[in-house]
């Protein structure tokens, strides 16, 4: 019978890309990227899936710092001096910027394991129930002895990785993250190895600006109230907008001053003692779980030291390599192609449905079939 | 029969892949980068052990001085910090430097010692620096080839 729907295909045909697969747009990595993020301007900018609470946070800074140059700095100004101003520009860029660097920068994570790998580590993973695969076995750890004290290397299900010493997984954006401090909503980030001194920038910085607006307000007011008859008689003697912006800024910086000055000398203790909020709150080296015999092997048990490495520390790169692009696509679309020709319509179907799903191809079937090793050359990084 | 390719043009053309292996980290000292050193059974046929542990050591040197905590570290963090990281976007940090060393260092111990032998050694950045990935060829007209292992080459250069 003649009329099929197929037409046989020809050997020689298959050296070029058949038709319906036309050349496709390379694709960079952040476009199969496996974990819960957001990505923007072509990979150069990176977020959590849940923005959290970054436009508030954003809305916050800028409002109560607007309504401050716009009312409180032209009269301070006048009757203090212009430093006020220049001052307060100083910390509002510092902000600014360390915010919007900690909420799209990587934080530090980690890259899923590729298939052989994760093959490999099976292999070294005893199993001796010999369960199926509907049963999960029991956590897996690994030991290692870090300047004498022992630590454990849990084994991450999702990452199919042992994780490295202070990584954790953040459930929120699905990936492991090297020295995961926490998520936080307020940035919309997790803030992990990369993305630590930014943070903390943020918040010294915050807390500076805070208090400054506050104390800036406060004597506004107090200098307001000298010339009339108080406090009182000079707010009904102002315009409502002026009361309006002075009660907005008292408010939004007298709780903020408390909770993040707080926040600032919480993470200051944690740098200098070299810890992570998640090591804190767990206490792993506090000895809260009954072990006497325990430290924090990471410190340097100098505070200077510490300090140091936390924050002047080298800048780590970052390594899941978002605007790189997938090299898999071609050699998995043609290398089956050229060799096994009588299966080569089925492999290459499979391949193109797995492809265009957005995952990563699913690893080549026989190891004896011959790979087109993808370009040896070094694919250049970018660290931001 | 000989695994025997002249570079690795040859070797991707003419060899397919057998097996993976794959260097997993040290974390003995703390979270900096460091590979383990011992020698893996896989390779034992294709490679001599003194030319596998200079070649980690040596990357493991390399990621040393990258994470190294010392004076330039502190000035870059100090200017840094004063610019409010926007100083990163604008130079190539010590790190960057030192990754690109790195990767002149395998490209040439790839070509001089690791393809001749029927291996490649990729980047560990490219692993996220979980693991040195050696992939082990084997000559394509070998038969039987799912084992891996073949007498070595005398010379490789």
């Amino acid at each position: 019978m003649n009329n099929r729907e197929y037409q046989q295909i020809d050997p020689q045909a298959l050296a070029t890309p058949p038709p319906e697969h036309m050349p496709k747009r390379a694709r960079r990595r952040w476009e199969v990227f496996p974990g819960k993020n957001r990505f923007c301007c072509d990979g150069r900018v990176m977020v959590a899936r849940q923005g959290g609470v970054l436009p508030l946070t954003l809305a916050l800074i800028l409002i109560t710092s607007g309504l401050f140059f716009v009312f409180d700095c032209p009269f301070l100004v006048e009757h203090l001096t212009s430093c006020i101003p220049a001052i307060g520009g100083v910390l509002f860029v510092f902000v600014i910027i360390s915010l919007l660097q900690t909420s799209f920068t990587d934080p530090g994570i980690l890259p899923r394991a590729t298939p052989e790998e994760a093959a490999d580590i099976e292999k070294q993973i005893d199993n001796p129930t010999g369960s199926s695969s509907s049963y999960r076995p029991p956590p897996r750890t690994k030991e290692v002895v870090i300047n004498q004290q022992v630590v454990k290397l849990k084994y991450c299900f999702t990452c199919k990785i042992f994780r490295p010493p202070r990584t954790s997984h953040c459930s929120l954006c699905d990936n492991c993250v090297e020295r995961f401090d926490h998520h936080c909503p307020w940035v919309g980030n997790c803030v992990g190895k990369r993305n630590y001194r930014f943070f903390y920038t943020f918040i010294v910085s915050l807390s500076f600006l805070t208090a400054f607006i506050f104390g800036c307000v406060t004597t506004h007011l107090a200098l307001r109230s000298q010339g009339g008859n108080g406090l009182v008689f000079a707010l009904q003697a102002s315009p409502f907008s002026f009361t309006f912006s002075t009660a907005l800024e008292l408010v939004v910086c007298f709780f903020s001053v408390w909770s993040i000055l707080g926040l600032s000398g919480f993470h200051t203790y944690l740098v200098a003692a070299n810890l992570t909020t998640n090591e804190d709150i767990k206490g792993s080296w506090s000895g809260k779980s009954g072990n006497e015999d325990v430290g924090n092997p990471y410190s340097y048990n100098s505070i200077v030291k510490n300090c140091c490495s936390v924050l002047c520390g080298p800048m780590p790169p970052s390594l899941i390599d978002r605007r790189g692009f997938v090299p898999s696509d071609d050699s998995v679309q043609t290398s089956p192609v050229e060799i096994e020709l009588p299966a080569a319509k089925n492999n290459r179907n499979m391949v193109g449905r797995a492809v265009t799903s957005g995952r990563p191809p699913p690893p080549p079937p026989p190891p004896v079939v011959t790979l087109q090793q993808p370009d040896i050359s070094i694919q250049s990084h970018s660290t931001a | 029969m000989a695994t025997e390719f002249h570079n690795l043009q040859e070797l991707r053309h003419s060899a397919s892949l057998a097996n993976k292996v794959f260097i997993q980290r040290d974390y003995t000292d703390g979270t900096v980068c460091k590979f383990q050193t011992k020698f893996p059974s896989e390779l034992d046929s294709r490679i001599e052990r003194t030319l596998f542990e200079d070649t980690v050591k040596m990357l493991n040197n390399y990621y040393a001085e990258a994470e190294k905590i010392g004076g330039q570290s502190y000035i870059e963090g100090c200017l840094a910090c004063l610019t409010v990281y926007l100083v990163f976007l604008c130079i190539e940090t010590r790190y960057d430097k030192v990754l690109k060393k790195i990767s002149r260092y395998i490209q040439e111990q790839n070509e001089k010692v690791y393809a001749p032998r029927g291996l490649l050694i990729t980047d560990p950045i490219e692993r996220g620096m979980r693991v040195i990935e050696i992939s082990v060829y084997e000559d394509r007209g070998s038969s039987g080839s799912s084992s891996g292992s073949s007498t070595t080459s005398s010379s490789g250069r």
